[in-house]
């Protein structure tokens, strides 16, 4: 008896330890960003850290503004939740409600093998495929005009269309157990009212499933924001103003590609970038906590 | 409890670095930022095999000959030739290896020799299609290296292009920008001598071959020394110092030289 005692004390003991692992973790993690990332604010200035966009950190008199890297980010990860939410949400209508079950089951098949494929391979297929399609276009349209600098394709757009792509599978796959989760008798009852099955969906089915849709957008935000790999090989990583031609450099991409050979307060400031990816990240949590207890009410 | 263990290996750490550097096996460099990358190769592989301790630090090459001139280090980092007043100091330079870099473009393009000039004005932004400079009408795709990469700095200082760079894309790797300057038609980019392989073309720079034979000739542009200076000869210095430039001659160091990409002077 008193040995079964113990094992269970041990068991909970071990338990817990991997349990404070986790805590101890994300503990260490915000202390530690924040302390690296913040004497650059001191160094440079709150504002012209943020708000200024000229980025020189090796120049003879360095700048250091990441106002056009922060933008970046921002609009790649929302240009691509836009185009990402609708192409999920119908796959996902069409799987939960439209497909018959072998063909809705070969479809979700297909899209949690998108979800799989590691972020070097979007990476690589969108230098192989989408960067020279890019290119053709660009020289399509800049013809003509001599202030544009041609990037060979490597530019907003393509890290959008592949960061669209990555994002889809959390957003259908999301959406599907939400629309799954809709109860029949809804569905019955907008029929039974004479509603079409288009109508139904659209009308009843969807807006009931509203909260669950929100949290595969937020947290395709959160994927498309904390994606480093694949725009580091489509984006052309020069810090620009995020025109869809223009070579852009994200948050992440900024970290990725100088942080190897950075001293002093350059690397101060690549801290400081990570320090924001951090924040951006949090607060995208954040909202997905508050819209899962919306959820829960 | 984790602090406390991070003290106690701090201050591990900080005794066994001050018992290290009393020993006279000790050598201490200091300077060039661009040299990292070949004194911690040079330095753990001297250190694993001899166990004698090597310190570097990376201040900048004015700022490392300085620190020699005032006696603090043993040896100063250039990556660049001495200044006359740094000679008459008693600085003594001494060429470790020759950095080289290569200015590639896509195998289709027409033009194989660029003047420095041109080449100038290409990575300025003042000259944007092939066809200003004997190519076809094709738009120039200008690709360099993130800031902080030696390469970036070498071609830069070299061109005196510092801070002048419009780039179209900044590539962290020199194989990056080896694929998309194959991949890429109209594309230009600059990359260690030694990588240049035949995806890509290495342009002529001023009617000469980027190749070892021009660099050690001293026709190629593109090149710069790496030094590691000594105050009065080598031979004038302490036993360490010595057994560290023989092992940098040694058939061991000059393969870590290679392997790092550079070219081995002939001296």
């Amino acid at each position: 008896m008193k040995t079964k005692a113990i094992i269970e004390k041990i068991a909970h003991i071990i338990f817990l330890i991997s349990a404070v692992v986790a805590i101890f973790a994300v503990g260490a993690i915000t202390i530690f960003m924040f302390i690296k990332g913040t004497p650059a604010f001191k160094s440079i200035g709150f504002l012209d850290l943020l708000f200024k966009s000229e980025w020189a950190p090796t120049a003879t008199n360095p700048t250091y503004g990441i106002a056009y890297i922060i933008l970046s980010s921002i609009v790649a990860t929302f240009s691509a939740i836009i185009i990402s939410i609708p192409i999920g949400l119908l796959t996902a209508v069409y799987i939960a409600e439209m497909a018959n079950n072998k063909l809705g089951e070969i479809v979700r098949t297909a899209v949690e093998l998108l979800a799989a494929i590691p972020s070097v391979i979007y990476g690589l297929l969108g230098i192989m495929i989408l960067n020279p399609l890019m290119y053709k276009l660009e020289r399509l349209i800049f013809i003509n005009n001599p202030n544009h600098q041609f990037t060979g394709g490597s530019n907003l757009l393509s890290a959008i269309i592949v960061l669209a792509l990555m994002i889809l599978p959390t957003i259908v796959s999301v959406s599907v157990s939400s629309l799954n989760a809709v109860s029949d008798k809804l569905r019955s009852a907008s029929l039974a009212l004479g509603a079409s099955k288009i109508q139904s969906i659209f009308s009843v089915v969807i807006p009931a499933a509203k909260s669950g849709i929100l949290t595969g957008a937020v947290l395709g935000i959160g994927r498309a924001l904390g994606e480093a790999m694949a725009i580091n090989m489509v984006a052309g990583g020069v810090v620009n103003f995020p025109l869809p031609f223009n070579s852009i450099r994200t948050l992440t991409t900024q970290l990725v590609s100088e942080i190897a050979y950075s001293s002093g307060l350059h690397r101060q400031v690549l801290f400081t970038v990570g320090l924001i990816l951090y924040l951006f990240i949090m607060f995208v949590n954040f909202c997905l906590l508050k819209v899962r207890k919306k959820e829960e009410d | 409890m984790k602090r406390k263990l991070l003290a106690i290996l701090f201050v591990t750490v900080l005794l066994m670095t001050s018992a290290c550097s009393k020993k006279d096996s000790a050598v201490s460099l200091a300077g060039s930022t661009s040299m990292e990358k070949l004194c911690e190769a040079l330095s753990e592989s001297y250190m694993t095999s001899t166990g004698a301790t090597v310190t570097v630090e990376y201040t900048g090459s004015g700022a490392g000959l300085e620190s020699l001139a005032s006696g603090s280090v043993n040896i100063g980092n250039a990556s660049r030739k001495l200044k006359d007043e740094e000679k008459a100091k008693g600085l003594v330079e001494n060429v470790v290896a020759i950095d080289g870099i290569a200015v590639i473009t896509d195998k289709n393009n027409v033009v194989k020799n660029i003047s420095s000039e041109d080449l100038k004005k290409v990575y300025a932004g003042e000259v944007t299609n092939w066809n200003e400079i004997g190519g076809e009408d094709l738009a120039i795709v200008v690709i360099g290296r993130e800031a902080g990469s030696g390469t970036r700095d070498a071609f830069e200082e070299i061109l005196k292009l510092k801070d002048a760079c419009k780039y179209a894309q900044e590539l962290d790797s020199t194989g990056a920008v080896l694929a998309k300057v194959a991949a890429t038609p109209g594309a230009i980019g600059y990359v260690s001598l030694d990588v240049v392989n035949d995806t890509v073309t290495g342009l002529k720079l001023d009617g000469v071959e980027p190749s070892e034979a021009q660099i050690l000739a001293g026709k190629y542009l593109l090149q710069r020394p790496f030094v590691m200076a000594t105050k009065g000869e080598i031979a004038s210095q302490s036993e360490a110092v010595q057994a560290w430039f023989n092992y940098i001659k040694s058939e061991e160091g000059q393969t870590i030289i290679k392997k790092v990409g550079l070219i081995i002077p002939n001296n």
